[in-house]
């Protein structure tokens, strides 16, 4: 574990051992119930989670780098401790993930301060440890670049759908990436955010604590502003029309482009059966390896494993996605035509 | 195929691998891969382990495959099922194949089998004889197609080598015994990488998906100082290179660009992707469990040898890669084509019977334009 002062703490609340903090200040959750003057950091807390599922970032007491006041500094961590002893109470994963994800970004404003901090070696060196020790990412300093290798960046920039995140548009020189601060940082919000998730999901839920219950209640009730219903216009996307339309006039669709239309008609709930007949067509129709390799796609032979449907992204590479104005949006075929409501 | 075909390609290759056994090259970690093979009209058999050379000399002899391949993956248990053999790594692998150039030569050496009537004509959308259009392409690739997959195999390393550091010697080229190339590449930080991954490198070889802003083109207020220079490295090099075409005509084609705005660059981009990106096989590079067909194997599609390429420049693919026999055969052919094999010309034959040397029979039987007599 990092060691880590006061004002780290502070912007990176989510390193601490909860537990530990509270006794090395001489606290138990109980006083943070019946105590008055403690009691408003519980609405503090509220006010974070709130913020957070209002998707926007948390603002802090910390003025820029440094703190306000000093008093200001366990404040700011136990208002982080206190939302996810509510969010553990209320039991809503809506509001954790969106928690998560809040804080994740605002850790990522503080990082991104302490890799750009030129005058404070010792600020950037940290911020440097903190994505080594958590995302076993190696970052280093070339000139006013961060450079980290193409391997270990295109395992995190795989998440993204962005096209300024694909590797042929960014610059690659001798087998590394180079990054602003704010690309290095950014790079690792996801896992940012899934590091603070599993921390909380894996923290253990206490029994109710008197004094905190109106708060958890509220939570629950904000939850329910999160549910979503979707509608589905049924019709399929261009790359699954291009597909059949190339069985139909007999021509041949290659094996990404069958292993394509294959998982998204079974995914949409058609069987081995109904599916079979659409590669009559082809001009190496062979009924049994046909059935064959359907079924395995279905996971109903083999392995068992049921394949999916490929992500536009993959469809791309692959020379099979025919993008409309209607695909906007989606990250993959099964995605066309849902709308939230 | 008929059954007299077969024994025939049969014994052709079980002489080749009684005989030719050194060609063959077993990859290193040879019990960490899984091997699989195909005989003649029947399917694949695979999830099989192998422990060392020997091991795979007695598999050749015992089953006489039509096509040998071996995982570019490594696995703890290679011989169980798919998602229990707990993979390990992958090596990097590329296939070129000159049916992916847009070649203009192709027309004039594919030919249509149909499915329906067995008719054999020149490429064509539909049989002449019975209108089926089930079709099956086969094609004798011409010096241009190798020569052309060449350029894409250079164009290919000089990436590996300068955008991602990889040593030129962990560079390995193959002649796929058919028409194009396969590139392993070894040691290299992407050995542990996945599909995903893989497949965004891909794109960046291939010039896929990039952007008007990489090479400074933005869509408010662009800049002409943020274009591309000329030496530089990287694809904003390689771009300017192609598109400036020399040093002193940089300024005029950034004035050009400029005036025509941000669409028109990404029209740009997308028209020169299919220029100055490398036209590698998408699905190979992306496939982390894959079964690609051993070194030194024989090509069950031509009967030539998948062999090494030490000399790429120098190498003569439809000389160098053939090692059958030279005893002749009486085969009816019936191949509206001229071909050349070791550097002399056969064909083109109108349903007759010829006597040929093995390795032009066993091509021709292969490629399904002939049969024993």
């Amino acid at each position: 574990m990092l060691s880590l002062g006061q004002d780290e703490i502070a912007k990176y609340p989510f390193l601490a051992d909860a537990g530990q903090y509270l006794k090395d200040k001489g606290f138990t959750l109980e006083q943070f119930g019946t105590d008055p003057d403690l009691k408003e950091l519980i609405t503090k807390a509220y006010e974070r989670i709130q913020v957070a599922a209002d998707g926007k970032i948390y603002k802090s007491d910390l003025v820029g780098d440094q703190v306000s006041r000093e008093a200001a500094l366990p404040r700011e961590v136990f208002s982080f401790l206190l939302a996810i002893v509510l969010l553990k109470l209320s039991g809503m994963h809506t509001l954790i993930k969106r928690f998560a994800l809040a804080e994740a970004r605002r850790a990522e404003k503080y990082l991104e301060k302490d890799l750009a901090n030129i005058s404070d070696e010792s600020k950037k060196q940290l911020a440097i440890r903190i994505i080594d020790d958590l995302f076993s990412v190696q970052i280093e300093k070339l000139d006013d670049y961060f450079v980290i290798p193409v391997s270990d960046y295109l395992k995190h920039s795989i998440n993204f759908h962005e096209r300024e995140w694909k590797l042929i548009n960014r610059h690659v020189e001798k087998g590394q990436v180079f990054l602003t601060p704010h690309e290095t940082v950014r790079l690792i919000r996801k896992e940012l955010g899934t590091y603070i998730n599993s921390k909380i999901v894996n923290a253990k839920t206490p029994t109710m604590i008197p004094g905190f219950e109106d708060s958890v209640n509220k939570l629950v009730m904000l939850s329910k502003k999160f549910s979503t219903f979707t509608m589905t216009t049924g019709e399929y996307p261009p790359c699954i029309k291009h597909a059949i339309d190339v069985l139909e006039k007999g021509e041949n669709l290659p094996h990404s482009g069958r292993f394509m239309l294959a998982t998204f008609l079974l995914s949409k709930g058609q069987s081995v059966q109904q599916i079979a007949p659409l590669f009559k067509n082809a001009p190496d129709y062979n009924e049994r390896v046909t059935l064959y390799q359907l079924n395995h796609l279905a996971g109903t032979s083999g392995s068992g494993t049921q394949y999916s449907c490929p992500s536009c992204e993959k469809l791309k590479t692959q020379s099979l996605c025919f993008a409309t104005s209607e695909c906007e949006g989606i990250i993959t075929p099964l995605q066309f035509g849902k709308k939230r409501k | 195929m008929n059954e007299t075909d077969i024994k025939f390609l049969e014994s052709a290759f079980k002489k080749y691998y009684f005989e030719q056994f050194g060609l063959i090259r077993v990859p290193e970690r040879t019990s960490e891969r899984e091997f699989g093979y195909q005989k003649f009209n029947s399917g694949m058999t695979r999830h099989i382990s192998v422990k060392d050379d020997k091991e795979l000399h007695l598999l050749l002899m015992q089953n006489v495959p039509s096509d040998v391949y071996c995982s570019n993956a490594y696995y703890t248990f290679p011989n169980l099922p798919m998602n229990e053999k707990d993979w390990k790594e992958a090596d990097l692998i590329f296939d070129i194949d000159a049916k992916d150039l847009n070649l203009s030569c192709r027309t004039n050496h594919t030919l249509s089998i149909c499915n329906d009537c067995n008719d054999i004509s020149n490429n064509s959308e539909k049989c002449i004889k019975c209108n089926s259009t089930k079709l099956e392409k086969k094609s004798l690739p011409c010096k241009n197609c190798i020569d052309s997959s060449k350029i894409e195999v250079l164009k290919l390393s000089e990436i590996l080598t300068n955008d991602f550091s990889i040593n030129k010697d962990d560079i390995h080229v193959y002649f796929s015994g058919n028409e194009g190339f396969h590139i392993y590449v070894y040691n290299t930080q992407f050995q542990q990488i996945g599909s995903r991954e893989r497949s965004e490198l891909v794109d960046y070889i291939m010039f896929n998906g990039a952007i008007p802003e990489k090479f400074g083109m933005k869509k408010f207020k662009p800049n002409r100082n943020s274009f591309p220079d000329f030496d530089e490295s990287g694809w904003r090099g390689r771009f300017s290179k192609y598109v400036y075409g020399s040093k002193s005509k940089r300024s005029k084609i950034i004035s050009e660009l400029l005036s025509n705005g941000y669409s028109s660059f990404q029209k740009t981009l997308d028209a020169v992707s299919e220029n100055i990106g490398t036209k590698i096989d998408p699905n190979v590079t992306m496939d982390i469990h894959r079964i690609f067909r051993l070194p030194g194997s024989i090509n069950s599609k031509s009967g030539l040898t998948k062999i090494h390429c030490q000399d790429l420049k120098k190498f003569d693919a439809y000389v160098d890669s053939s090692f059958l026999s030279d005893d002749t055969v009486e085969i009816l052919a019936n191949c509206p084509i001229e071909f050349k094999l070791k550097n002399k010309k056969f064909g083109p034959y109108q349903n007759e019977k010829v006597s040929v040397p093995t390795f032009v029979a066993v091509y021709m039987i292969c490629k399904k334009l002939a049969t024993i007599a």
